[in-house]
């Protein structure tokens, strides 16, 4: 089958590939763009390992075409920090050991980032639903609830 | 081994909470989980799988898939060693069918080819033809009369005489006489319970890329909870030296036991030797759940005597678990653990190993010993409630202690069930009103914790930094702690020490990380190896001042003169003697190898609160404790961590998860969509108490704690929600339609 021509951007670089019309924009970050960050936990949209942002819209990569990536813009956990400064969550993460393995952590830093752009204030329960998708199976999630409300807190307070 | 002196104060480091040296790279998506590497010229590989619980195999044909050009090598069973005997027959196995599938999902074919797509259509043209054969998948069918064998002769010397030719091990142990105890109790409970099968869930799929030539060496790079076991097999399996497979181990995005066994990486590397290219396996979602270690099922009886004031006269317990396809069901450690919390005149254990067409059970924290808890203290809470008494106090009255003989045989040293029991007893968790509708559980739990074979090495740099090398995967954070006891030793501050795992050819052998073991015996060959270095340290210092060795000491980093006597010179400290250690004797490099034998076992005691909807069956979570005898926390974050990971994955196992097995013996739920584990909103923050005995085996007091934590909720759950719900559960998952059919039964009496 012949391949397909996409253009697209990715954490703000312009980035051209080709791809099989049935490979997922997850197979296309991982392994034709070498953006291993995100990550496969099911292929079927219900751990959210592969957690990306589609125009600044929260979406699992592996139930996204990669052809449907063209013309968009794309946000991957390689993209979070800036430079060498992580970004806040990144930091309180670390902080609160809001991490065992840590394969789920790129997943749930992208859609965090994705909730504290709609809502800076969440309460606890709106930080457990809006994870609900996002399955982490080593914390219990209490460290990460906890990291997130601590870290919409201070991006409240510096605003 | 003889062990020194417990340190259990003035730490500068240990029980502090540094940043994980891990953590930069895992924020990032920079860290290379096992599905993360990449080589030129690779080849993505897929697996053929039976559809069928039990089948001959009649015949496999390949031709179709070896005609596609994108296809570059095929394997079967042949391509393996002929001739393995035993365990090692066994794996290979269950690696790769050879004359029968024995479950649904049981490899029987496999391809590489120049895409993971091309691979996967392959797959699908590869024809195996099946002779479909009786199947069992429920273990108390299987010990049946009439049920279909699994194996013939799979039994060993263990199993009695009359056993159905499925029930391949056998286990008895206990002491005194339970017919006694049972007549001196006021009152006797004798109860069944059921409890389905889990997975371990690990977000992370099995994966792998495995390269190996014609001239027998082999490289593997995986995710593994022990990359030298990973060696050991792979070399038996495909016919080379053990110390021509050199393993590497990735990140690991969760194992919890299910990553001890090997699956893969034996296919890959047959796959890279006929097509001459590194191949990877990445499993998908559904081939770890149908192919991949779940828990075993179990079948129980559980009967306790106790009298009017509490105290336990006798206890009987039969364990009846299903082992899957091959023997090694944890039936032995159930019947062991069910009653370890309690000090027994009379106990009399039973223990099932039992074979059926499912996946070969695979050890999932503590493998065992929640099932036994579940049945055990769920009687004691029946037996609390009938007689009126308070379940921490009545634990308290017969918990085991030093030198209580264990219902397993031993006496037990120093251990910490009663400091768990009164932590909680003080907790405001007890004594908090409960809300309408709603049940307290508590439940304590047992593991035995491991040591094992253990190598460490930790060279000192010029610059008067040290590189820690560990055989054992970080699964939970463990390179942060030991930094820290290496720290400790050294004197030297956290951040000036790197831990590496290492891979195999650059240590002696490590056990995998398993048994809690990784903290206890990584750890205190880290402290030993350390301990090391140190007296190189002091030997270059004494040589320096041309004093007897034995007369320079070590604190605070740096060596010193232990005394007048022994001369009046500045202190040296690390850095001042590494600097140009090459001219004073070459590299300085602490070492330690051997197999610590002094893991102390663990106890905890959980609290929980549930609310079961009447209506809906729906159970919710709504306060949980965990108080659990670490012996002494070394990074207390990831201790708290380990606990409220176990109390996470028991509610799962309570009330949520479970194998759903059809009648034509597959698996019906092979997705996270219908395998539910608990997501966030599922949850409440799950407090902790870390209780610290010092274990007299660790030269800190280290016990293990990654898997007590799941021993106790299962039982204290149950039990919230029997309280919640008015009638006794005795079944697992505790989930809607169970609770809704248990409240019918009691209303229809």
């Amino acid at each position: 089958m012949s391949k397909i021509h996409v253009t697209t951007t990715v954490n703000g670089d312009e980035t051209e590939f080709l791809c099989d019309p049935r490979e997922t924009l997850l197979d296309v970050l991982r392994d034709r763009l070498a953006l291993t960050g995100a990550k496969e936990g099911c292929g079927t949209g219900d751990c959210g390992a592969c957690s990306v942002t589609i125009d600044g819209r929260l979406m699992c990569s592996c139930l996204v075409l990669g052809v449907e990536a063209e013309g968009k813009s794309i946000g991957t956990v390689e993209g979070i920090a800036e430079g060498e400064e992580l970004d806040p969550l990144q930091q309180k993460f670390i902080e609160y050991a809001a991490l065992q393995c840590g394969i789920c952590t790129p997943g749930i830093l992208v859609a965090t980032k994705a909730l504290l752009a709609k809502n800076p204030d969440p309460t606890e329960t709106e930080v457990r639903y809006w994870l609900a998708g996002n399955l982490c199976r080593c914390t219990g999630y209490d460290k990460i609830i906890r990291a997130v409300m601590d870290t919409a807190a201070d991006l409240r307070g510096a605003s | 081994m003889t062990q020194d002196s417990v340190k259990t104060s003035g730490f500068k480091v240990v029980g502090t909470r540094p940043d994980r040296p891990d953590g930069v790279d895992k924020v990032t998506g920079r860290a290379k989980f096992g599905a993360d590497m990449y080589a030129p010229g690779m080849l993505h590989a897929a697996v053929v799988r039976s559809p069928h619980a039990h089948a001959k195999i009649v015949r496999i044909d390949t031709s179709k898939a070896e005609a596609m050009a994108e296809v570059k090598a095929v394997a079967t069973r042949a391509d393996f060693v002929d001739g393995l005997k035993g365990e090692d027959w066994n794996i290979l196995e269950n690696v790769m069918a050879g004359e029968k599938a024995l479950y649904d999902g049981h490899a029987v074919a496999a391809v590489a080819a120049t895409s993971a797509l091309a691979a996967r259509d392959a797959a699908k043209l590869v024809e195996v033809t099946y002779e479909i054969l009786p199947h069992v998948t429920d273990v108390d069918k299987a010990m049946e009369e009439g049920a279909p064998v699994i194996r013939e002769a799979a039994a060993n010397h263990s199993v009695p005489d009359g056993m159905h030719a499925n029930v391949v091990r056998f286990h008895e142990s206990g002491h005194g006489d339970v017919e006694k105890g049972f007549a001196a109790a006021d009152l006797v409970v004798e109860e069944t319970f059921q409890t389905e099968a889990t997975h371990q869930g690990y977000i992370e799929p099995h994966a792998c890329l495995a390269q190996l030539g014609n001239d027998g060496r082999g490289e593997v790079f995986c995710c593994t909870q022990g990359h030298f076991n990973v060696q050991k097999i792979c070399a038996k399996l495909v016919g080379t030296d053990a110390s021509q497979m050199r393993v590497t181990a990735s990140e690991i995005g969760g194992g919890f036991g299910g990553k001890t066994a090997v699956f893969i990486e034996p296919v890959a590397l047959v796959l890279s030797r006929k097509s001459n290219r590194p191949v990877k396996l990445v499993m998908s979602r559904a081939e770890v759940f149908r192919a991949t270690g779940p828990t075993s099922s179990t079948s129980m009886d559980v009967k306790i005597g106790m009298t009017k004031d509490g105290k336990i006269t006798a206890g009987q317990g039969t364990f009846r678990l299903q082992g899957g396809a091959f023997p090694g069901a944890p039936a032995d450690f159930t019947a062991m653990c069910a009653f370890a919390p309690y000090a027994l005149e009379n106990v009399h254990q039973r223990g099932y190993d039992v074979m059926t067409n499912r996946p070969k059970q695979a050890a999932y924290r503590a493998p065992g010993s929640p099932m036994g808890a579940f049945a055990v203290e769920s009687v004691i809470d029946e037996l609390c409630n009938q007689l009126g008494l308070d379940p921490i106090e009545t634990r308290l009255k017969n918990a085991s202690k030093e030198g209580t003989k264990a219902s397993f045989g031993p006496p037990f040293a120093r251990i910490g069930l009663v400091e768990t029991l009164e932590a909680a007893k003080d907790h405001a968790h007890y004594a908090a009103p409960l809300g309408e509708g709603e049940g307290r559980g508590i439940s304590c739990g047992f593991w035995f914790n491991h040591g094992g074979e253990t190598a460490v090495s930790l060279a000192l740099s010029e610059d008067g930094t040290a590189a820690l090398s560990v055989g054992t995967p970080d699964i939970g954070g463990s390179r942060a702690s030991m930094c820290q006891m290496a720290a400790e030793e050294l004197g030297i501050s956290y951040d000036k020490i790197r831990t590496t795992i290492a891979d195999t050819a650059t240590l002696g052998y490590n056990e995998v990380s398993h048994g809690s073991r990784v903290t206890y015996a990584s750890g205190l060959a880290t402290i030993k190896a350390a301990r090391d270095a140190v007296e190189k340290l002091c030997g270059r210092a004494a040589d320096r001042w041309g004093i007897d060795r034995d007369a320079v000491y070590w604190e605070d980093g740096c060596a010193k003169p232990s005394g007048s006597n022994a001369g009046d010179f500045d202190p040296l400290p690390l850095a001042e003697l590494t600097k140009n250690m090459g001219a004073t004797g070459g590299p300085i490099v602490g070492h330690f190898e051997a197999t610590p034998e002094g893991a102390g076992v663990s106890f905890a005691t959980h609290i929980v609160d549930a609310k079961v909807d009447k209506e809906t069956g729906q159970t919710s979570v709504v306060r949980y404790t965990v108080v659990q005898d670490a012996g002494k926390a070394i990074h207390p974050t990831y201790v708290e961590g380990q606990y409220q990971g176990g109390a996470a994955q028991g509610i799962g196992w309570a009330l949520n998860e479970e194998y759903i097995y059809g009648d034509d013996g597959r698996l019906q739920n092979s997705n996270f969509l219908d395998y539910r584990i608990p997501v966030a909103s599922d949850l409440p923050m799950i407090d902790t108490v870390i209780v610290e005995v010092p274990n007299p085996g660790h030269p800190y007091g280290v016990r293990g704690v990654g898997e007590t934590s799941i021993c106790p909720p299962l039982a204290a759950i149950a039990n919230a929600v029997s309280g919640a719900a008015g009638v006794r559960l005795t079944q697992l998952p505790m989930s809607p339609p169970r609770i809704l059919e248990a409240l019918d039964q009691q209303a229809n009496g």
